[in-house]
């Protein structure tokens, strides 16, 4: 019992300790990223203001990130109303291969997309970041629709449309309340996701950096290194309020339905 | 009886699998209606296919005059009560029961009106407020029946309505269930398994096997006599005793293992039955125990001695094991307080009734 306890304390601090590190010397009034800490400040936050490649970075991922949510939970959307509802040849197989990206190590989707991409003569750009972006979030998306789908009683649709509504009708006014929730989970997934993927956006992105290869662009000046903390900093937290926000909208969506909770993706 | 639905020469396939086969069958206008059937027995996909969410293979289906050829669900004058209710959770009382109405015409008040109304026919007075997954099986029950009636269907769908409450509530919602359709006068058709449920509340019932009606008659036709023994066995208790079918002198003659021989009436003689070896079914409590100088019915006698018996407070079942050796026989008897429940073993004589005889040929 014991031995467990250690263990699972020595694991938690493998998983956070760096991150904790980040805020520590963010706010480090020093440019050496070392022990002992010289002293409190914050003008490596204010710093980040004074940097126009740094706000260019900043929209260009903001965009992409909110493409990609849009795009890949409308995906889901599909996907998991088709494996929810229908009945269809190699069902099984299909839905593997869709969530496959899953899995698959991003080094190789991203150089397989650039080199799909050159064949294509796409120009590099946001654009081709997008489809990357939506590759690999879509499974993310569908694994959290699934759920939400799933849990539904078919009956449901067949009851409003028996009611009187036709199709859309009932899927608008019934289905559609009612994965609410995982929608808006899903859409902050992926968001998270676009907003911190790297190796995608940095073969994809050509001249339009997006803010994680921006930030590993500035890694090679060691004095913006304090800076980079700052901003990585602020991109943490945002990232866990997004996810907060993402798993207290589905919980509110298992009440809402009267389900008891049966674990969702957070 | 005008037919208010006709369905002529059904069928329905999934793939390889029979669903339904050839299924011809009128109902009437303000009949309670049930199919009755063991599961798989393709009850449940008839009954879709009159909703309109399942397509016939092949043959029609009018309602009311009209062809239901191509007419959607969401189009045809009738509405469900889904096994599961189907209750909108993210939706309150009121708006459940009023959610046909929001494509009618009609002010907001009006609407209200109506769901005011719907809801105290079924009992939930003041209950619009509450949130719909907050409310119990026998109330979500009648919230969908509400939601359903709402409309004033020509039909009423009703599908295992009763599976998933209690023993207790069921029986109390099936009497309600009947006075409700006799006091609206539409047409209910109700899906069930539950032989009793559909005896109580029917007024035909069509039993159904294999995708086939096998039999369509009143509750009490279909008790007093089943065509065959697979609708013999689904409904009620009955014993089966071998013997044979003779003809003796222009008169038909049972002959049956345990009971002996008797004449029978040529009525009850099922049409096209000639002499050969039958099965001979007899319903428990057209069977009598007789014990010591208790008086003797009219009937027919064997002696036998009690093999086993169960006690069900208001009745006692007995299994007599004849003289002869044959397979013992079920005989349910009222309990009164001057009849003893007896002991296995007790030597009794065995009366029954010959009129209550059904013959399976074969």
């Amino acid at each position: 019992m014991r031995g467990l306890r250690i263990y699972t304390l020595l694991y938690l601090a493998f998983l956070y300790l760096p991150i904790v590190l980040l805020p520590i010397f963010a706010f480090n009034d020093s440019t050496v990223i070392a022990f002992p800490l010289a002293g409190f400040t914050t003008q490596w936050f204010t710093e980040l203001a004074d940097i126009p490649a740094l706000h260019a970075a900043v929209l260009t991922s903001l965009k992409i990130a909110l493409v990609t949510a849009a795009v890949s939970t409308l995906l889901g959307i599909c996907a998991a109303r088709a494996a929810a509802r229908y009945r269809f040849p190699a069902k099984g197989g299909i839905m593997g291969l869709v969530m496959l990206p899953l899995v698959l190590p991003e080094i190789i989707v991203a150089v397989s997309l650039l080199v799909v991409f050159l064949q294509l003569g796409l120009q590099l750009s946001a654009l081709t970041v997008i489809l990357g972006h939506v590759l690999i979030c879509t499974p993310f998306c569908i694994a959290i629709l699934n759920g939400a789908f799933q849990s539904l009683d078919n009956a449901l649709e067949e009851a409003a449309v028996d009611l009187g509504e036709t199709g859309w009708g009932a899927f608008r006014l019934v289905i559609l309340p009612l994965v609410m929730p995982g929608i808006v989970a899903s859409m902050l997934i992926a968001f998270t996701i676009s907003m911190d993927e790297f190796i995608i956006a940095f073969f994809l992105s050509g001249t339009e950096a997006t803010l994680p290869v921006y930030l590993w662009g500035q890694l090679r000046f060691p004095q913006r290194l304090p800076a980079v903390m700052a901003l990585g900093t602020i991109l943490v937290a945002a990232s866990v309020i997004l996810l907060t926000i993402a798993e207290l909208a589905r919980r509110r969506g298992v009440r809402k339905r009267g389900d008891t909770d049966t674990g969702g993706f957070l | 009886m005008t037919p208010l639905i006709s369905l002529a020469g059904v069928e329905k396939y999934y793939g390889d699998y029979h669903a339904l086969r050839d299924l011809t069958l009128e109902i009437g206008a303000g009949e309670f209606f049930s199919l009755l059937g063991p599961s798989g027995c393709g009850k449940t996909t008839l009954l879709r296919t009159i909703a309109g969410f399942e397509t016939p293979s092949s043959g029609s289906l009018r309602i009311d005059g009209r062809d239901m050829t191509g007419v959607p669900a969401n189009r045809r004058p009738t509405n469900m009560v889904f096994q599961s209710y189907a209750i909108f959770p993210h939706l309150s009382v009121a708006e459940n029961v009023g959610f046909g109405l929001r494509r009618a015409a009609g002010s907001r008040a009006e609407k209200m009106k109506k769901v005011e109304e719907a809801l105290e026919m079924v009992g939930l007075s003041g209950f619009g407020k509450r949130a719909a997954h907050a409310l119990s099986g026998g109330q979500r029950q009648r919230v969908a029946l509400a939601r359903a009636l709402i409309l004033k269907p020509k039909v009423l769908l009703l599908d295992e309505p009763m599976s998933a409450l209690d023993k207790k509530l069921r029986e109390q919602m099936q009497g309600e269930l009947r006075r409700l359709q006799r006091q609206v006068g539409i047409t209910f058709i109700l899906v069930t398994h539950d032989q009793e449920e559909a005896l109580i509340m029917s007024d035909r019932i069509a039993v159904m096997f294999d995708g086939r009606i096998a039999q369509l008659d009143t509750p009490q036709r279909l008790y007093r006599a089943p065509v065959n023994r697979q609708v013999a066995e689904f409904i009620g208790m009955m014993n089966f005793l071998p013997g044979e079918l003779r003809r003796e002198d222009g008169r038909f003659v049972a002959s049956i293992r345990g009971l002996g021989t008797i004449p029978l009436p040529e009525e009850q003689v099922p049409t096209g039955a000639g002499p050969g070896p039958a099965q001979f079914g007899l319903r428990p409590e057209s069977l009598s125990v007789v014990f010591g100088s208790e008086a003797l019915p009219t009937g027919c006698f064997s002696d036998g001695t009690v093999a086993e018996r169960a006690y069900y407070g208001d009745m006692t079942y007995y299994d007599i094991a004849l003289s002869d050796g044959a397979a013992p026989i079920t005989c349910s008897m009222r309990n009164l307080v001057s009849r003893p429940v007896l002991e296995r073993g007790t030597k009794v004589r065995l009366a029954w009734e010959p009129g209550a005889l059904c013959i399976f040929p074969g």
